[in-house]
């Protein structure tokens, strides 16, 4: 695409920073990787694969909608993401049986959701590069207003998650007798359901609605395959997820692969490895 | 009506899009029936990247679809249970083949940036006003051959669907019902991608069978109903595209999930 690497990583490293729509890039997805690694390890942890699933092609029409009405596509995802949680949260308790649910509600509500995107996008009439970068991402689209947004909301929710934390790792592994011991248990999930809503749409400007579950659940499940310990697994799952966006990032800037493909591959791979070993 | 039908684009789009959403909402009813509800989903995924992997190969776009949605169909049914109840493993294999698909696209695209922007649009979200008639003839044909092969294997995929275990025993050959019916279901699919788009699918596939599901316990007036549906939320569909300015495949997908709504009103609250 630009001047080719030299395998001098600090040459490589100046080339990366030359543009500012890569620094943007790179500085959100630094962000939202700290943020997905985090919340993608009690994801695993808590069996809600399918929700954060469900919650990304939610954010579909939010990005939609988000620039439709000539906002940030980012707080449109917040927007819709946020409400779907708090829906997902008070009514669906089924949801958690995920694929296995098979649930002919949950795939008509998905289908739905990514039918009103499409409508949205068409009244937008925008160029079909659009489309292609909420689905699927990009790393041209990240502007400063966007970056001001993901870094306001991944600093509220990795706050969020350090205070409840402790109480959520006790709530998701026991959480009989955590109730028992008086952790609010289901106030805990909704809060929980929020932060995933969060980690998916800021999520969702790097590797796209459709393939937002190879960065924010992927990591989480091959640090659990790695480490039973919550504390090692924890930073494992950031370490892999800062690991995927960086080369997924640096790659689609070197050559012409996409960054969803870049990060895809590299998260299937991880994840074979780990289950292999 | 013959306004409407007085233009090329439309006839074509009524002519496939019948054969379609006969075929889809006869399957969608055993989908309903046999919870392969996210099977579903995840090959209109790989009817995506199939797609677009056979235009950068060089092959047909629909063979490309229909093979690779047949063969991967298969496969999955050879991993039979053990693909289920790992959401983790699913879930990423799903993003990786969106991913090679999305890597498909690119270098399709590359050097024709417009054709290759819209086939990718085209196979996400259906493209049932833009077909050829000769693409139209043999939609709906396929069409009407796949409704004919469920149709005749419905009586004994009925009785296997809802008790596996007494059909086995009273002789139902259990194996070969299973792949035949998911080669079928891979070729629907494969049709409905043409009319809806591969993320779309399950409005046309399983909307009509789980409000028929809903209307009626029995079997083969379900089967009926869910096809009769189809077949009326594609036309319906099609009107409104005609005098609106919405997608098509967006309208068909909202009339079939609000009937569905109706049809159980009370699921929400």
């Amino acid at each position: 695409m630009v001047d080719q690497p030299s395998w001098d990583l600090l040459a490589d490293l100046q080339l990366l920073l030359e543009f500012h729509f890569m620094q943007n890039a790179l500085l959100a997805g630094t962000l939202v990787a700290l943020l997905a690694g985090a919340t993608g390890y009690f994801i695993v942890l808590r069996g809600q694969s399918f929700a954060a699933h469900t919650l990304s092609q939610v954010g579909f029409p939010g990005a939609a909608a988000g620039i439709l009405l000539h906002l940030s596509p980012v707080l449109g995802l917040i927007g819709f993401c946020v409400t779907a949680a708090l829906g997902i949260g008070l009514r669906g308790r089924g949801l958690d049986a995920g694929w296995r649910g098979e649930s002919a509600a949950v795939g008509g509500i998905l289908a739905f959701a990514l039918a009103v995107g499409l409508l949205f996008f068409s009244l937008y009439a925008g160029s079909v590069e659009a489309i292609y970068a909420f689905l699927f991402g990009s790393i041209l689209g990240v502007t400063d207003r966007d970056v001001l947004v993901t870094a306001l909301t991944a600093a509220l929710a990795l706050l969020a998650l350090a205070v409840i934390g402790r109480p959520l790792i006790f709530a998701s592994v026991d959480p009989e007798a955590a109730e028992a011991r008086g952790v609010p248990v289901r106030a805990l999930a909704l809060a929980f359901l929020v932060l995933v809503a969060l980690s998916v749409a800021v999520a969702v400007q790097i590797v796209g609605t459709l393939l937002v579950f190879a960065l924010l659940v992927t990591p989480g499940a091959a640090a659990q395959r790695l480490t039973p310990r919550p504390g090692l697994g924890l930073g494992l799952s950031t370490v892999l997820s800062l690991l995927f966006v960086w080369s997924g990032l640096s790659v689609a800037y070197f050559s012409p692969l996409p960054v969803g493909f870049a990060v895809t591959t590299l998260a299937f791979g991880t994840y074979v490895l780990a289950r292999a070993r | 009506m013959s306004h409407i039908l007085a233009y090329d684009f439309m006839r074509n789009a009524a002519l496939a899009g019948t054969g379609i959403a006969l075929a889809a909402g006869l399957a969608g009813y055993f989908v309903v029936l046999r919870n392969q509800v996210f099977t579903s989903d995840a090959l209109g995924h790989v009817a995506f990247t199939s797609g677009l992997g056979a235009l950068v190969g060089g092959v047909q776009l629909l063979a490309g679809v229909f093979g690779g949605t047949i063969a991967v169909a298969l496969g999955m049914g050879g991993l039979g249970g053990r693909a289920r109840g790992r959401d983790v493993a699913v879930g990423t294999v799903f993003a990786w083949v969106l991913g090679c698909g999305v890597l498909f696209l690119s270098l399709y695209s590359r050097g024709r940036s417009a054709a290759g922007g819209t086939a990718g649009v085209s196979l996400l979200f259906g493209s049932i006003l833009g077909l050829r008639p000769a693409q139209a003839v043999t939609a709906a044909a396929a069409g009407v051959v796949i409704s004919a092969l469920l149709l005749l294997i419905a009586r004994p995929l009925l009785f296997l669907s809802v008790d596996p275990d007494v059909a086995a025993a009273r002789g139902v050959p259990a194996t070969a019902l299973s792949f035949g019916f998911l080669v079928l279901l891979g070729a629907t699919v494969a049709e409905a991608v043409q009319a809806v788009g591969a993320l779309l699918i399950l409005g046309l596939l399983v909307m009509p069978a789980a409000t028929a599901q809903r209307l009626t316990a029995r079997p083969y007036l379900g089967l009926a109903l869910s096809g009769v549906l189809a077949v009326l939320f594609v036309w319906a569909g099609l009107v409104l595209a005609f005098y609106l300015p919405y997608p098509a495949s967006f309208l068909i997908t909202t009339l079939a999930f609000a009937t569905y709504l109706v049809s159980r009103w009370g699921w929400l609250w």
